[in-house]
């Protein structure tokens, strides 16, 4: 199982672009919104929150065909198919590895954003306690995603229309600790539903997505 | 070590072999024949396990197989002693540097697969059955894109490491790879167009 | 004699076909009675005025909505347990009906809202999941028609379902406390039937009544018509098949 981590770690960094392009988009989003919507500080410091769980969510969600689809193409998830390795683990394993190649940069660098849109001071520490409870559930939810679709020509968009509704209860949770964090209003609340989710489906999905595997592969 | 029973196999929900039967004892290799789309892919990914029988029994060890396609699951970033040391993590298994030496890799071991020709990248894929450590192996078409000195350095890995070590092998080829192994013609097997069975027939 | 031989495709086609003119004519009858009932026999509420009316259209619609998703998850269960394939056809034929009334719900919806609280739209947390539920029958959708295989496409659906009524029912309570987290107190309910007189309630159960037929129509028909596309489609394989032979 280490081994798939690592090996999809190593791609991740050698084909480039596996830590980068995430985290561009994500900046581009954020400096993106006060051109729409002005300058104001006021503004700005008040849509901060939701700004960043969003744009978090969308740079998630742009690496998420190349899970499996790279896997499909040069025949290798035939092979982890019929190798020792569950598929279950290796769902789990491929969602780890999209994590730290997309999740954990996304949350690390998600403050330095938050600079940018004048996120209240308070909001800070919930803001990367959420996306490190949160992010999580958006690379499980995706990988699920991934699977269903990893058979298809021209998956990558059927992918987000399946995976975007999924996606509505982490977001809501996740942008909502930040938001009353911002106020100083019991953030803690939404903070352990979210982690309730992001339990729930690393507990769950990795079934379901090596079901869908197991049909793809027939 | 495998043994197959009236097995019938289904692509696409059609039935396309019907009544396959054959044992393969330690040390012994089939070789299927047959023309293009008569199923021999198909029969070797249901033997694999990565798609289920219509009926007919599958006797094997569990997890002793290990399936070989057209792909080879090279990753092109990665350098070829990474690509095989990752299979033979994955398996539980050691990277030996005779695999190296039986696929005449040992030069090219630090390459980056991507860099490989397409004769060096399908040995790389095959050195992975040096590998795995499964004793079972279903090779489709290991040979593609091999010239005829790589096919006899195959054949001869087949036969010295492989089969004289107790495994057994299930080959779909078109070429002679020079093993002394039994072949089994699939075009009597050749499901009738009426056959049912397949995933259409509630409807028919 | 089990309810498991109407699972086959025949049994169900000769079955059904004989039901499906009376469970329209029904539905008419009861939908039609209903709404003139509704629209002329009872009297305006003293608060919404004649705009109360919409109701005989919108609550029967918004509970069909969720009520279709429901029998597509029973359905794609017995789907993967089972594996008949009526069962997954069915749930297949179901979706777009509930497309249509998600979005009938979500119309009338508006049209009710407008008056009544001066805006066609607002993120209230019973709009919001019906909006979301309406995504979600999307990508069900979509997945289908995306997947050339039918097996392949009843199976990841089914998957797809059944992740997806999990999901939709964590959205609903994720919505309830969103709304309800961004202003406090303050809500624009939509529950009728808690306070909805005698008077409006006998009309407005005939009506569900008859959505509820008008349904099952839909569904036996709309599988009917999956079933023989099925069939066409296994008849071309094997002519397909059996052609090469013919020649020789």
């Amino acid at each position: 199982m280490i081994a798939l981590l690592l090996r999809d770690m190593t791609l991740a960094v050698r084909a480039g672009g596996g830590f980068g392009l995430g985290l561009a988009f994500f900046l581009i989003v954020v400096v993106l919104v006060p051109f729409g919507v002005g300058p104001e500080a006021a503004v700005l410091t008040r849509i901060a929150p939701g700004i960043l769980w969003v744009a978090a969510l969308l740079a998630a969600l742009l690496s998420l065909d190349r899970i499996f689809a790279l896997d499909w193409e040069d025949g290798s998830l035939p092979l982890l198919a019929t190798s020792p390795l569950p598929l279950e683990a290796v769902a789990l394993m491929k969602a780890l590895a999209h994590w730290v190649t997309t999740g954990l940069p996304l949350t690390l660098a998600a403050p330095v954003l938050g600079f940018l849109l004048t996120l209240a001071p308070e909001a800070y520490v919930w803001l990367l306690a959420s996306l490190a409870l949160g992010t999580p559930a958006l690379s499980m939810i995706g990988t699920f995603g991934a699977a269903l679709t990893v058979g298809l020509r021209r998956g990558g968009l059927l992918m987000s229309l399946l995976v975007l509704p999924l996606y509505v209860p982490t977001l809501i949770f996740g942008a909502e600790a930040v938001r009353r964090g911002a106020e100083g209003t019991g953030a803690t609340t939404p903070l352990l539903f979210m982690a309730g989710i992001t339990f729930g489906t690393i507990a769950l999905l990795p079934f379901a997505a090596a079901a869908a595997l197991r049909v793809n592969l027939r | 070590m495998l043994s197959v029973e009236n097995l019938s196999v289904a692509r696409g929900g059609m039935p396309v072999l019907s009544g396959v039967s054959f044992t393969l004892a330690a040390g012994e290799a089939l070789v299927l024949r047959g023309p293009n789309g008569i199923g021999k892919t198909t029969l070797l990914r249901t033997l694999a396990g990565l798609q289920p029988p219509l009926s007919g029994r599958i006797e094997m060890a569990e997890g002793a197989g290990a399936y070989a396609s057209h792909a080879d699951g090279i990753k092109a970033q990665l350098t070829v002693a990474e690509n095989l040391a990752f299979w033979a993590e994955v398996h539980g298994g050691k990277l030996t540097d005779a695999v190296f030496e039986a696929f005449e890799l040992t030069e090219l071991r630090d390459r980056l697969a991507g860099t490989l020709s397409a004769g060096q990248k399908r040995r790389t894929g095959l050195a992975r059955l040096g590998v795995v450590g499964r004793p079972v192996l279903f090779l489709d078409e290991p040979t593609v894109s091999l010239d005829r000195f790589s096919v006899r350095m195959f054949a001869t890995f087949l036969r010295d490491t492989h089969l004289a070590g107790g495994g057994c092998a299930v080959i779909a080829t078109h070429i002679d790879l020079g093993l002394e192994a039994p072949e089994l013609d699939l075009t009597p097997y050749a499901a009738a167009w009426d056959a049912g069975g397949g995933a259409d027939e509630a409807f028919l | 004699m089990s309810i498991w031989e109407y699972a086959n495709p025949k049994k169900f086609i000769a079955t059904t076909t004989p039901v499906i003119p009376w469970l329209f004519a029904a539905a008419g009858v009861a939908i039609v009675g209903a709404l003139i009932w509704g629209f002329f026999f009872t009297p305006d509420d003293y608060r919404q005025g004649s705009t109360v009316k919409i109701i005989y259209l919108h609550v029967p619609s918004a509970m069909m909505a969720i009520n279709t998703w429901v029998m597509m998850l029973v359905a794609s269960l017995i789907w993967l347990v089972r594996r008949h394939h009526v069962s997954a056809l069915a749930a297949r034929a179901a979706a777009p009906v509930g497309i249509v009334m998600t979005l009938l719900a979500l119309f009338t919806g508006a049209i009710w809202g407008q008056p009544m609280w001066g805006t066609w739209w607002a993120w209230d947390p019973r709009l919001t999941s019906f909006l979301i539920l309406f995504l979600f029958y999307l990508g069900y959708v979509a997945l289908w028609q995306a997947i050339d295989d039918p097996d392949t496409a009843a199976d990841l659906t089914a998957v797809l379902c059944i992740v997806g009524s999990v999901f939709a029912v964590l959205s609903r309570y994720a919505v309830l406390f969103w709304n309800q987290g961004l202003h406090q107190g303050a809500s624009l309910s939509l529950d009728a039937e808690e306070n909805v007189a005698d008077v409006f309630y006998y009309p407005l159960l005939l009506s569900l009544a008859g959505f509820v037929l008008l349904f099952l129509a839909l569904v036996l028909l709309r599988t009917q018509t999956e079933i023989r596309v099925r069939r066409t489609r296994a008849l071309l394989a094997r002519s397909r098949r059996a052609a090469p032979e013919a020649r020789a």
